[in-house]
C-alpha cells in the first residue's frame, strides 16, 4: 500500500478511534489508573486513558504523580505488559472426558486492540513473535492472538528514570509493527497527536474520525520531541557487547554479590515483557474423571524451575541471577537472533530489592576492562 | 467395586481453622463424601472408626506429652500423612513459648497454673515422625488442600510450588504494594500457595504460609527499613504464625545480636 500522509487528530478523535475499535469488536487494552499504578487492562471507555497522571520511577520504586496537562501517554512502563495478554499468565492447552478423549484448546477468538504501545514494548512483543511463533514448532494460541491483534503505537516523549531504550536501540520511537503510530503533541494549551499509519486496517479505522492532514512543521516538532526524549532517559546499558561481556563474566565475583541483594523473587522475570518461560501443571478433579493440562508462567529464579530428579541444577541465587542475565543479554543471540532485553526498566523498577541491570552490567564491564589491563600491562612472553 | 479409600483428620494444639476450610469446600464437599470414607472427623461427625487410614490429615502443633505419643500412633495407622496449617509445619503462633519461659506464660494466664500439662516447645508434626506433604499457611488454600486429595485419587503428584508469593501476584496482575505504596510485605520470601490473597485486597503479605526455600531475609529487611518499619516491627513480623520456622527463627537471632 501507499503510505497516507501523516494527520494530525485531537484527544476527542482519539476517543473516536477507541471507540471506533469497540464499535468493530475489538477487545480495547489500553493503560488505566488502577491500585497505586497505570496498568494495562480493558478499557470500556477512552474516558478510562490516564490523563493527566505521570509516574516516578527509580529501583525498586515507582510513585504515580499528577501532571499540569492532560497528556494520556506521558508515563513510562507500569507492571504488566502486553505479553500478559499475548502469552496469558495462565492457560489450558487441554482437557479430556471420562472416554479418554481429549480435547485440545482451540483458543479464544479475541481481537485485541492494544492502545499506547511504546518502541520498547513493540520491540518486545517483536521478540515474542520470533520466540513463540518463529519456529518450528509455533505456540498457535498465542499466534492467533498476535494475528489478530491491532496496535496503536507511541512514539514516547516522556521516559522514566528507569528507562534504556535509546541504548538498547529499541526507542523511544517505534519504527514497525504498528497499525497507527501516535506523537502525543501539547503545545500551547493544544492538546493533539500526529498520527502515522502502518496498515490497511490502521487507515481503516483512522478514517472514521476528524482529521486534519499534518505541515512539515507537526512533523519536524514531534520528531524533535521523540529525539529529545532519547536523551532524557533515566538510565543506560553500556555500549559494549554484551554478548561477549557475559560470556566472559561466568566466574565474576559480581555474582554473590548480586546473590547477596537478590531476593530471588522472580518479580524481574515476571514483569519483563520478553521473559516467556512456562511450566505445565496436570490437575484432575476429585472423581478423577476430567483431567486437564494448564500452562502458567514459570521463573529461572524459582528453585522449581531447574529441578531435575533429586534436585536443582540451580540451587545458589547467584547461580540463578547468572543465569537470567546471561541468557537475557547473551545466549538470546544464539538462541533467537537478537538481545531479550528492550529497555523498559520494569524488572529495575518493580524489583523489590531495587537491583539495576544496567549498573550490574556496569560493573561487570568494568571489571572486564580492568582485567583487560591488567593483562596488556603483563609483559609478553 | 473396591472401598473407598478412608480419610482422617487430626488436630493437635490449634485453633480449628484449617478443618473448617474442609468443611468451607461446600461445592465439593458431597463429590469428596463421594470419593473418599471419613473415618475420624470429630469436627464434623460422632463417627470414629478405627484405622488403618489411607489419608490423614493432621493439624496441629505437639506441645504436651500426650501429643507426642498420639502423633506416633497416627503415623502408625496412616498410609499417606499430611501436616495441614502453620501449627502442622512450623509451630504455629504457640511456637512463641520457645523463645521465652513457659511456666510464666502460665502463672501468668492461668488462675491455677498446677493443671496445665504443657511441653516447653511448639514443634511441628515433621519433628516427631515422617510427613509425606505439607499445606502451609494459617489457614491453609482449600484449593491447595483439593489439590493434594484429588491428586491422592488419581494418584499423581500434587502440585504445591516452593516459590514465592510475588510469583502469584504477578500471575494476577495485581501491582506490587511495596514498590507502588511503601506498603511493607512478606511476599518476595514467603511460600506460595495462598494465591496472592492479602496483596489483591492491596495489604502486605504477613508471611503466614512461611519462609520459602533459601528465602533471602537479609535482603528484605533492607526493603522493610526503607519502607519505615523499625527494629521491633521488623521482628514481630516474623515472630508471627510461623515464627519457629528456623528461617524465620536465625533472621530474628541474627538481628538481636546485630543490635547488641
Amino acid at each position: 500500500m501507499n503510505t497516507p500522509a501523516a494527520v494530525v487528530i485531537d484527544r476527542p478523535g482519539l476517543d473516536g478511534l477507541i471507540r471506533g475499535l469497540m464499535a468493530d469488536g475489538y477487545q480495547v487494552i489500553g493503560p488505566t489508573v488502577r491500585d497505586s499504578a497505570i496498568v494495562l487492562a480493558e478499557l470500556d471507555s477512552p474516558d478510562q486513558l490516564p490523563a493527566g497522571w505521570g509516574v516516578d520511577a527509580s529501583p525498586g520504586h515507582y510513585r504515580l504523580r499528577p501532571r499540569e496537562d492532560g497528556a494520556v501517554f506521558a508515563h513510562s512502563a507500569g507492571p504488566q505488559s502486553w505479553k500478559q495478554f499475548l502469552h496469558p499468565a495462565r492457560q489450558r492447552l487441554w482437557s479430556s472426558r471420562p472416554d479418554r478423549t481429549y480435547t485440545a484448546e482451540s483458543g479464544d477468538a479475541l481481537r485485541y486492540a492494544f492502545i499506547g504501545v511504546r518502541g520498547c514494548d513493540l520491540a518486545a512483543i517483536g521478540i515474542l513473535d520470533t520466540v513463540l511463533a518463529g519456529g518450528a514448532h509455533s505456540d498457535s494460541a498465542y499466534a492467533r492472538r498476535r494475528r489478530a491483534t491491532f496496535v496503536l503505537a507511541v512514539n514516547c516523549t516522556e521516559p522514566g528514570g528507569v528507562c534504556f531504550c535509546a541504548s538498547t536501540h529499541t526507542g523511544p520511537a517505534v519504527t514497525a509493527g504498528y497499525d497507527l503510530a501516535l506523537t502525543e503533541r501539547l503545545d500551547a494549551g493544544e492538546h493533539g497527536f500526529l498520527v502515522e499509519v502502518g496498515t490497511e486496517e490502521g487507515a481503516r479505522i483512522l478514517a472514521q474520525v476528524p482529521q486534519r492532514r499534518a505541515t512539515a512543521g507537526d512533523v519536524e516538532e514531534a520528531q524533535a520531541e521523540v529525539a529529545r526524549a532519547a536523551g532524557r532517559m533515566g538510565r543506560q546499558m553500556p555500549e559494549v557487547d554484551l554478548r561477549d561481556l557475559l560470556h566472559q563474566s561466568r566466574e565474576s565475583p559480581l555474582w554473590e554479590d548480586v546473590a547477596s541483594r537478590c531476593l530471588s523473587c522472580a518479580n524481574c522475570t515476571m514483569v519483563c515483557p520478553t521473559c516467556f518461560c512456562t511450566t505445565t501443571e496436570d490437575v484432575t478433579d476429585l472423581t478423577g474423571e476430567h483431567a486437564e493440562r494448564w500452562q502458567r508462567w514459570a521463573s529461572c529464579f524459582e528453585i522449581d524451575f531447574s529441578y531435575l530428579h533429586g534436585g536443582s541444577v540451580r540451587p545458589s541465587v547467584a547461580s540463578r541471577y547468572r543465569q537470567w542475565i546471561s541468557h537475557k543479554l547473551s545466549t538470546w543471540h544464539d538462541q533467537f537472533g537478537s538481545s531479550g532485553c528492550v529497555g523498559c526498566g520494569r524488572c529495575i523498577a518493580w524489583c523489590p530489592a531495587g537491583i539495576d541491570i544496567t549498573a550490574e552490567v556496569a560493573r561487570l564491564a568494568e571489571d572486564a576492562g580492568r582485567g583487560q589491563q591488567d593483562v596488556s600491562a603483563q609483559p609478553a612472553g | 467395586m473396591p472401598s473407598p479409600p478412608t480419610l482422617a483428620i487430626w488436630k493437635f494444639t490449634s485453633c480449628d481453622g484449617c478443618q473448617l476450610t474442609l468443611l468451607d469446600c461446600e461445592d465439593e464437599l458431597l463429590t469428596l463424601a463421594g470419593q473418599v470414607r471419613i473415618t475420624h472427623f470429630p469436627e464434623a461427625s460422632s463417627e470414629v472408626l478405627p484405622g488403618p487410614y489411607d489419608v490423614s490429615l493432621v493439624k496441629g502443633s505437639i506441645t504436651t506429652a500426650d501429643e507426642q505419643l498420639r502423633i506416633h500412633h497416627i503415623r502408625e495407622q496412616s498410609h499417606v500423612l499430611v501436616a495441614i496449617g502453620a501449627c502442622a509445619t512450623s509451630g504455629g503462633i504457640q511456637a512463641l513459648r520457645n523463645f521465652t519461659d513457659v511456666a510464666q506464660f502460665r502463672a501468668l494466664v492461668y488462675a491455677s497454673p498446677e493443671y496445665i500439662d504443657t511441653l516447653a516447645t511448639s514443634t511441628p508434626i515433621a519433628a516427631h515422625v515422617p510427613v509425606d506433604y505439607e499445606l502451609r499457611g494459617c489457614p491453609i488454600d482449600r484449593r491447595q488442600l483439593l489439590e493434594v486429595l484429588s491428586a491422592f485419587l488419581i494418584g499423581r503428584k500434587p502440585d504445591l510450588p516452593d516459590t514465592s508469593v510475588c510469583t502469584e501476584c504477578k500471575r494476577r496482575g495485581l501491582t506490587c504494594v511495596m514498590v507502588a505504596d511503601g506498603t511493607p510485605c512478606l511476599g518476595p520470601v514467603t511460600h506460595a500457595g495462598c494465591g496472592a490473597l492479602c496483596p489483591a485486597y492491596r495489604r502486605g503479605c504477613f508471611g503466614c504460609f512461611g519462609p520459602m526455600t533459601s528465602p533471602n531475609i537479609p535482603a528484605l529487611v533492607s526493603q522493610l527499613r526503607a519502607c519505615g518499619l523499625n527494629e521491633d516491627a521488623i521482628q514481630r513480623a516474623f515472630r508471627t504464625f510461623n515464627a519457629a520456622a528456623p528461617a524465620f527463627i536465625e533472621e530474628v537471632q541474627y538481628r538481636r545480636t546485630q543490635c547488641r
